[in-house]
């Protein structure tokens, strides 16, 4: 019963932590608009998710390959951690910084609203959730 | 939650941009100023920005790496009645470049309100989060 509770809200739980993941990021990089050499990063939000729903690490993660029974299967860092890609600029800078401003501002936005979502999600869940407990 | 984290890599820059703000308000006082206390003329100050790690989850503030004197020639001007004049009648005047100040601190100003804007969107965020189930 607990297990089922945990998998209803689960997706939006994942999808949650990696928007909190991403919006941190997106800081970052607005944070830098300044910074001479700074590039910008991003992440996969589709990969990331559905590595977080398997268990398993983003695209472009890293294992350890193991070739004998005794190998450590090793710890793979958090989605944000190994699946974050660097910005393709779309006009360069003399400093060699690739923060678009209106892009990272617009994504940081979109991400916000997102956030915003996964929590109502989570919101009308739980409240579902009590109309069948309470009856 | 990472997204304490942006109240950091936030306050970093704002605290780094108005550090920029700072210096371009000391050039613009100093422009004209043609002798300080070493007895030379105001030498105009620029911010170095670097990228620094906040907390471990790859969070990237800034901050002032280096406040460095704007190395461009210090301006000449013919002034032969000027106490200051060298033997020819040339006074030496600081190289601040007013333009240049002036959209130094129209960038920092700018950069400072994103950072502001960022944060209350992440506190709204946030205390959103701190309702939920209620």
């Amino acid at each position: 019963m607990l297990n089922r509770l945990d998998d209803m809200l689960n997706f939006h739980t994942q999808a949650l932590r990696i928007r909190d993941q991403r919006q941190q990021v997106l800081a970052s990089n607005i944070a830098n608009a300044d910074t001479p050499n700074f590039k910008a990063r991003d992440l996969d939000f589709k990969a990331a998710l559905q590595g977080a729903l398997q268990g398993a690490p983003a695209a472009g993660g890293t294992t350890l390959a193991a070739t004998a029974p005794g190998h450590l299967a090793g710890q793979p860092g958090l989605a944000a951690e190994t699946g974050l890609l660097y910005r393709t600029p779309a006009q360069g800078s003399v400093d060699g910084n690739t923060v678009d401003m209106d892009a990272e501002r617009a994504a940081f936005a979109e991400n916000a609203i997102h956030y915003e979502f996964n929590l109502t999600r989570i919101n009308q869940q739980i409240k579902s959730l009590l109309a069948a407990i309470q009856g | 939650m990472s997204l304490f984290n942006i109240f950091s890599v936030a306050g970093s820059a704002m605290n780094a941009q108005s550090q920029r703000l700072n210096t371009v308000a000391s050039n613009l006082a100093n422009a004209d100023s043609a002798t300080s206390a070493n007895g030379e003329a105001y030498k105009a100050k620029q911010v170095v920005f670097a990228a620094a790690p906040v907390g471990e989850n790859g969070a990237t503030g800034v901050n002032v790496a280096a406040v460095v004197e704007d190395p461009s020639p210090m301006k000449q001007v013919y002034d032969p009645k000027n106490p200051l004049a060298d033997d020819k009648g040339y006074v030496t005047m600081p190289n601040v470049n007013v333009v240049e100040e002036m959209v130094n601190m129209i960038s920092a100003s700018r950069s400072y309100q994103s950072n502001v804007e960022m944060m209350n969107t992440t506190k709204t965020l946030l205390l959103k989060t701190l309702s939920l189930g209620q």
